[in-house]
């Protein structure tokens, strides 16, 4: 188990920000493939997010897999609520789900661009 | 120590017994999987919760640094 800290300090993070990405590496220096993805679709779709370095951080990097009961990073947070890693994430960007999501959640993001990622995955 | 193909199944198995599972070494380095779990079980559950159980199955064979399930890309759904 981690400590009290890092679990207040994560619920702080994704109460305080709209969009927070927990990633290994930054969202412009990635450290991994699955980060890297995620981290670029946000980027891509103009999504303004807070990105978590987990590897800047070992209580963050347990405290963020006890906090979801997910066991893998990245770890996407849309208003406070887990949304899924890198294989959701590509699931329903490429099916429109995260438009849809970030529609109703009120987030901020380039339509066109996600047809683009559609259309090029088509 | 890697995993085999089959452990992984093996292990998915035990909770999904009835479940279709495709596993597939994505990069030819038994180092790499992808599994599709298509499961009845999963009908009303959302992605998250789908493999959150899918997870649960593999044990903690997926935790951390010496996880020797290091890169699993999920797929799941209930049959069509």
């Amino acid at each position: 188990m981690t400590t009290t800290t890092a679990q207040d300090q994560i619920r702080d993070t994704i109460s305080k920000n709209d969009v927070v990405l927990f990633m290994k590496g930054t969202k412009t220096m990635p450290q991994c493939g699955f980060s890297s993805r995620v981290a670029g679709v946000l980027n891509y779709m103009g999504v303004d997010f807070v990105d978590v370095n987990v590897l800047a951080d070992a209580d963050i990097r347990q405290g963020i897999k006890d906090f979801s009961d997910w066991p893998t990073i990245p770890q996407l947070y849309v208003k406070g609520e887990f949304v899924g890693g890198c294989d959701i994430v590509t699931e329903m960007t490429l099916s429109g789900e995260l438009d849809q999501l970030f529609e109703a959640k009120g987030v901020t993001f380039d339509k066109d661009a996600a047809e683009k990622i559609r259309a090029a995955n088509a | 120590m890697a995993m085999e193909g089959r452990d992984i199944e093996n292990l998915i198995r035990e909770s999904f017994p009835n479940a279709r599972i495709t596993i597939t070494d994505l990069a030819g380095d038994g180092n790499h999987w992808a599994a599709e779990v298509i499961d009845e079980s999963f009908r009303g559950m959302n992605r998250v919760q789908q493999q959150r159980a899918v997870y649960a199955s593999l044990k903690g064979k997926m935790d951390g640094a010496h996880g020797e399930l290091h890169a699993l890309a999920l797929t799941t759904k209930a049959p069509d």
